[in-house]
């Protein structure tokens, strides 16, 4: 299972870099969300996976007596999750106006506030 | 209850925030409540500063979880410096904007976004867990998008297409690098990783995690490889934004280098190596890119990138006096810069324009004004006995006790080719008769503007001026600061057993 995470998580971050480095900003938009995916992977398998052992310490103990499951990780996800949500949201928008503004969908046309020196 | 008082310039920036969208349609309102506030944030900064100062690091664990468990915030001096200067930095610029930016800007919402940015900046400043800063570095980056695209103009929105992507490729760096560094350490508090960190036995590893905090925080800062975005969007919103971003964000990014690599990466001689080239191509890379501009904004952008390479400088060659050196030029460099974006801006209401060729002659219009205007030019030079000036001495000495050599090159050439980029820029903007332009329409020009708004205008340049002026001349109390930050950010012991009192 972490074999096949880790691999999941590889071809996220490549798939996610690929699409970053084409010149359509709707690519760009879905690459950004794609290795965002890959780096929420990354936290939940590093967070080392553990089958069926919730983290709740029974009544008459005061400390784990058995193998537990990390309980951070995925609280570290689910803010993660909330925070790239909304600035996906945000770039969604962003490339709708400025593909309303400057007409184009093309990265390299965008440069027409480059002035010459 | 003391401890406490750490989070009240926290929780006084989130208040106004609110307070501030419940006046959303009444600009006036909102102009008078965000300047009454920055000036009470200012206070509590000072009394926080006073306070770290008097009585060393305050520690607050958030609803009284014990760190490691829970998430502490920690005042040591290097944070309370830097909220003081953020707090006096965004009353500068709080009030410059309710004078220079247009009602149509404001009126969505300008004020109260404003004011979480600042929330974002303090937190991240006064957060002693890694989880936190990111959300802090996220509160501040979602605030700036806004910023930088409110308006929705041409260039803003292109500009902020670039600064968009990086920024959130640094976030997810960020996310990965915490990732990697929990994977390895199980801890997320930045006083139990510094214990962690030296124990882990796969060091490839831990290597591995501090080149992923680097590049992030590399992006953020704009050093030298991956500062690409600064100069592509850095001079198309309203200068009041670019003030509050020049002077603060890319420092942000520098703080976080500056206590990553004294707390958690410490020994480590390929990362000192790698920060060593790092600054060096910063240093001579953003000098030279600020030679060839033609654009005020520009060249002050590209001046940016240049002077980051001096605290990187300080943080590679990471001895007392360098560090000391790192940290007076970043305290400096906050002042100077958000000043610099706020003068590109006056320029602007003055002239109608940023670019060389249709500007000229200010000098001969406003005589007192272009004075004013060429303090904070030389204090970026350095020139002694102006604020730049002292910082310089304790890196070119640190370079000689380290013999880094190279280093020393760099220094130098940067310090002079900023010689040469503000002569010219004095030259073309202050001195040259200007070319007849036709006057631009339905413009404000600085000249038929009301006093009050000049004043509004001109008082947080002159302000923020004042403090330069202080730094300068009061160098000795500085520098002592600087040394004082210094010892604590090389003795990790004293940060690790404020946060972790019974360890």
């Amino acid at each position: 299972m972490e074999f096949l995470l880790a691999i999941m998580t590889g071809v996220l971050y490549a798939a996610g870099l690929y699409m970053m480095l084409r010149r359509s900003l709707v690519k760009l938009i879905i690459g950004l969300i794609i290795i965002g995916n890959g780096a929420n992977l990354l936290i939940f398998l590093l967070g080392r996976i553990t089958k069926g052992a919730p983290p709740i310490i029974p009544g008459d103990t005061k400390f784990f007596a058995d193998i537990y499951a990390d309980p951070v990780p995925q609280a570290l996800i689910l803010t993660a999750i909330v925070i790239s949500f909304g600035l996906q949201s945000f770039a969604i928008i962003l490339i709708k106006r400025a593909y309303q503004v400057v007409k184009t969908d093309d990265l390299d046309e965008m440069n027409t506030i480059e002035e010459e020196v | 209850m003391t401890q406490q008082f750490l989070l009240y310039p926290l929780l006084w920036q989130l208040f106004l925030s609110i307070v501030l969208m419940f006046a959303w349609r009444h600009i006036q309102i909102q102009k008078i409540i965000s300047i009454v506030g920055s000036a009470i944030g200012v206070g509590l900064s000072v009394a926080l500063f006073y306070e770290v100062w008097q009585n060393g690091t305050l520690v607050v664990q958030a609803a009284s979880w014990k760190a490691p468990f829970g998430i502490s915030f920690v005042g040591d001096m290097l944070a309370a410096t830097l909220v003081l200067l953020t707090s006096i930095a965004g009353l500068a610029v709080s009030s410059y904007s309710a004078a220079s930016l247009i009602p149509a800007r404001l009126r969505f919402g300008y004020f109260s976004i404003f004011h979480f940015l600042i929330l974002g900046l303090t937190g991240a400043f006064l957060t002693g867990d890694i989880f936190n800063l990111y959300v802090w570095f996220e509160i501040i980056i979602i605030s700036s998008f806004v910023l930088i695209t409110l308006g929705g103009e041409k260039a803003q929105i292109e500009g902020a297409v670039k600064y968009f992507t990086l920024n959130f490729l640094a976030s997810i760096i960020f996310l990965t690098a915490i990732a990697v560094l929990y994977g390895l350490a199980g801890s997320l508090n930045m006083a139990d990783l510094a214990i962690l960190i030296p124990q882990i036995e796969n060091r490839g590893l831990v290597e591995v995690a501090a080149i992923l905090f680097l590049v992030a925080f590399g992006i953020k800062s704009a050093v030298f490889p991956l500062y690409f975005w600064l100069p592509a969007s850095y001079h198309t919103p309203p200068s009041a934004i670019a003030a509050i971003f020049g002077g603060l964000l890319t420092k942000v990014g520098v703080y976080a280098l500056i206590r990553f690599f004294s707390l958690m990466f410490v020994e480590d001689v390929l990362l000192d190596q790698i920060l060593m080239v790092i600054a060096i191509l910063t240093l001579i890379s953003g000098g030279l890119g600020a030679m060839v501009q033609t654009n005020v904004r520009k060249v002050f952008s590209y001046l940016i990138i240049c002077h980051i390479g001096f605290m990187i400088a300080g943080l590679a060659m990471f001895t007392e006096l360098a560090i000391a050196g790192a940290v007076f030029y970043l305290i400096h460099d906050i002042v100077v810069k958000t000043n610099l974006f706020m003068i590109s801006g006056l320029i602007y209401r003055i002239k109608g324009s940023n670019r060389f060729k249709e500007l000229g002659g200010i000098y001969k219009e406003y005589p007192k004004l272009s004075l004013m205007m060429i303090i904070p030019m030389f204090s970026l030079i350095g020139v002694p006995p102006l604020s730049g000036f002292w910082p310089k001495i304790s890196l070119i000495i640190a370079s000689f006790d380290t013999q880094s050599y190279f280093i020393l090159a760099a220094v130098i050439f940067a310090s002079f080719i900023t010689l040469v980029v503000v002569a010219k820029l004095w030259a073309e903007v202050f001195w040259k008769d200007p070319d007849k332009f036709p006057k631009k329409n339905h413009f404000l020009y600085f000249k038929k503007m009301t006093l009050a708004r000049k004043l509004q205008m001109i008082l947080p340049i002159l302000m923020l001026t004042g403090v330069s002026l202080y730094l300068g001349f009061g160098a000795e109390n500085i520098q002592q600061l600087s040394i004082r930050i210094t010892s604590e950010l090389m003795n990790t012991d004293f940060y690790i057993n404020a946060v972790l009192p019974n360890n």
